[in-house]
């Protein structure tokens, strides 16, 4: 187990989500997709917190441990942010499923004209 | 040494394995399960690399709560047998996948990491896992951290006291945001008045 090998797992994660995100037709599947996209940022944050040091670590490090926490930090915001994310993504499925009886996403052109 | 790779190497396999199921399988309600997969997969990643807090985070967010979300919208639309349909896309998609792919996996691999010393990384597991844990006093010795004041700082250098410390404004400001997103989603699902148009 090394940085490397986290980092391409993680990318290769965040490439499938990618592609989810692109190339599937209903909604819920994109959505999904994006959860697999933050989970990949997650884990590249908090691999590179356990891995590499921070800048102010290399001149003392006993002064400094708290910077070696700062991207788990990042990856609870992240989190909340996601929550919040997935609440108002699927509260727009819906709305759209009310009206158009679909979460079909080639389907959708409401605000097309 | 060796038993952290077995289980790093079926992690990996797994959460893989599971994310390639979320966008490929037409059933959508098997998608859903198969994102609680990856989800749990990448909570066992959190624990080897000294997130455990993080790791119950996201057992409890990502597993539990989104998840449950997820698969009640995938129960409430029709068409979940074969809802997991591909559109014109899927090549172009398939390419700048591949592309962004490729370009990351290089990064990665040429980057000159500055990576912290072996001998640093025990003091650093300590202090990443003084999130959850009390720290006992012979293992911050072992560990290199001799003075009174850097044990007092290995302590003290917890999760809990960034987010309310020197991080306090995003904080805050995140749970602004996730209230408003929550009024927002209430507001989007309210059913409408009867006679209102559109």
């Amino acid at each position: 187990m090394s940085l490397e090998a986290m980092l391409i797992i993680a990318a290769i994660l965040f490439a499938i989500g990618l592609y989810g995100s692109l190339a599937r037709r209903n909604a819920l599947a994109v959505l999904m997709s994006i959860e697999l996209m933050f989970n990949a940022v997650n884990l590249t944050l908090v691999a590179l917190a356990k891995y590499v040091a921070p800048f102010a670590l290399d001149e003392d490090l006993a002064e400094n441990l708290s910077g070696v926490l700062t991207g788990q930090v990042f990856a609870v915001f992240i989190i909340t942010v996601a929550a919040a994310e997935i609440a108002l993504g699927l509260g727009i499925v819906f709305a759209m499923y009310r009206n158009t009886e679909s979460v079909d996403l080639t389907e959708v052109a409401e605000l097309r004209n | 040494m060796l038993f952290q790779d077995v289980v790093f190497w079926i992690l990996g396999i797994v959460a893989i394995g599971a994310a390639l199921g979320v966008v490929l399988i037409k059933d959508l309600f098997r998608a859903a399960l198969l994102l609680v997969l990856v989800f749990v997969s990448v909570a066992g990643f959190f624990v080897m690399l000294n997130a455990e807090f993080l790791a119950v985070v996201q057992v409890l967010i990502y597993a539990g709560a989104i998840s449950i979300l997820i698969i009640f919208a995938v129960m409430l639309t029709k068409d979940v047998q074969r809802g997991n349909m591909p559109n014109r896309l899927q090549v172009p998609a398939v390419l700048f996948a591949a592309l962004l792919l490729s370009v990351l996996v290089i990064v990665a691999v040429d980057t000159d990491w500055n990576l912290i010393s072996e001998e640093d990384q025990e003091k650093v597991s300590l202090v990443q896992t003084s999130a959850v844990a009390n720290i006992e006093t012979e293992d911050l010795e072992a560990s290199g951290l001799t003075t009174d004041s850097e044990q007092a700082a290995a302590r003290e250098s917890g999760l809990a006291d960034l987010l309310i410390g020197d991080f306090v404004l995003p904080f805050e400001a995140v749970s602004v945001l996730l209230l408003a997103a929550l009024i927002g989603s209430l507001v989007l699902m309210r059913p409408r008045p009867p006679g209102s148009t559109s």
